[in-house]
């Protein structure tokens, strides 16, 4: 059934996820987190290799 | 129940249910495995010590912008992939990812490689690799695809680049040696990609795609086809008379050059529906294979090089 503007649900109700969005969404922040991570990494670890030089690149 | 406006516009958002899988699948994961596998033979045929780390990080710089080259040119041609068979399974055209989504992982993804390879490795491999990525999307994608018969021709510097890049990345500069890597990419793309459209023209007609066999018809693409690999395989030979690789490269591109002009011939000479398929798809499949295992040659001659330095 269709409603108009002014008989919307009141604001707490929000949007309901379904059980596969939820999961399709938590697997997609774990993905995230885990790329982000090492992208963190991968700075320290050329930090360590690369010293107190680090940002002596060649151009 | 929805909630629409008072002109009947749907107002709930849209929830993705895409799943990780769905974004890996943007990233092209067959043609990123061909990126990772030059770019390595271009990092180890780069003179002088790379740091184990940073050759790593160049890997994975350079196998994450060919990705977001994937993720953008879905996310540019979803409409083209609704339409053709072969890429109607893709996330976009099945509906679950969105352009919009494709367009902002992408950029994303592109922006974080150019920038690591740029800040941890040097910046002329990183401004590279924003070429790369630049000429896949805007001059291929978006210029070339759909306006002319010579896109793959063209665009196949996109795909030629990441032995470059990561030859740059290694040494800070650029050499002979990653341009012949270039030239054998490049030279290998038409015969790959015709073939590929000899036995998939109807999907390309249907998609409005000018790929060769639609425009000019098979028989012109066959002796393109042809033209191409005879080009490839002199392209292909040529370091090693010229002395920038050795002899187990020479014998093996000669060997390989000799299976993928006899395919080429048989494509030319059969032009039965039935068996010209066949002969076709024999082609395709044998060039992935001939690319492979030319590169392949070459990291099997810097081991060979380095255990038993007389035989270089």
């Amino acid at each position: 059934m269709a409603i108009t503007m002014s008989d919307q649900r009141p604001p707490e109700d929000g949007i309901v996820l379904t059980e596969a969005q939820k999961r399709s969404r938590r697997n997609r922040s774990i993905a995230t987190a885990l790329a982000l991570g090492v992208l963190v990494l991968l700075f320290f670890a050329v930090t360590l290799v690369k010293g107190p030089a680090v940002l002596n690149r060649p151009l | 129940m929805s909630v629409v406006d008072h002109n009947g516009i749907d107002f709930a958002p849209r929830i993705s249910e895409a799943d990780v899988s769905d974004y890996i699948a943007l990233l092209k994961p067959r043609v990123m495995s061909l990126v990772i596998f030059t770019a390595l033979v271009g990092l180890v045929l780069a003179p002088g010590h790379f740091h184990p780390v940073l050759a790593f990080t160049s890997l994975l710089c350079i196998a994450v912008g060919a990705g977001a080259s994937g993720a953008l040119n879905m996310a540019l041609e979803g409409d083209i992939d609704a339409v053709m068979t072969r890429t109607a399974n893709r996330p976009i055209p099945r509906g679950r990812i969105t352009r919009g989504e494709a367009m902002a992982f992408g950029t994303t993804l592109a922006f974080f490689a150019v920038m690591t390879l740029g800040i941890l490795v040097n910046w002329f491999a990183g401004a590279l690799l924003a070429f790369t990525i630049f000429f896949y999307v805007v001059i291929y994608t978006l210029g070339l695809k759909r306006r002319t018969a010579q896109n793959i021709v063209i665009g196949g510097a996109a795909g030629s680049l990441p032995p470059v890049v990561a030859w740059v990345a290694a040494t800070g500069s650029l050499s002979v040696e990653p341009l012949l890597l270039f030239l054998i990419i490049f030279f290998w793309t038409p015969p790959h990609f015709w073939a590929l459209a000899l036995f998939r023209s109807d999907d390309y007609a249907r998609a409005g795609v000018p790929m060769l066999p639609v425009i000019a018809g098979p028989d012109a693409t066959r002796l393109q086809i042809l033209l191409y690999t005879i080009v490839l395989v002199a392209i292909a030979a040529s370091p090693w008379p010229l002395g920038y690789f050795d002899w187990i490269y020479g014998v093996a591109s000669l060997a390989l050059g000799a299976g993928m002009l006899a395919l080429a011939i048989n494509v030319y000479r059969r032009r039965e529906r039935s068996e010209s398929l066949r002969a076709t798809r024999k082609l395709f499949a044998f060039s992935i294979l001939y690319l492979f295992a030319l590169f392949a040659t070459l990291l099997l001659e810097v081991v060979v090089r380095a255990l038993l330095p007389s035989l270089g």
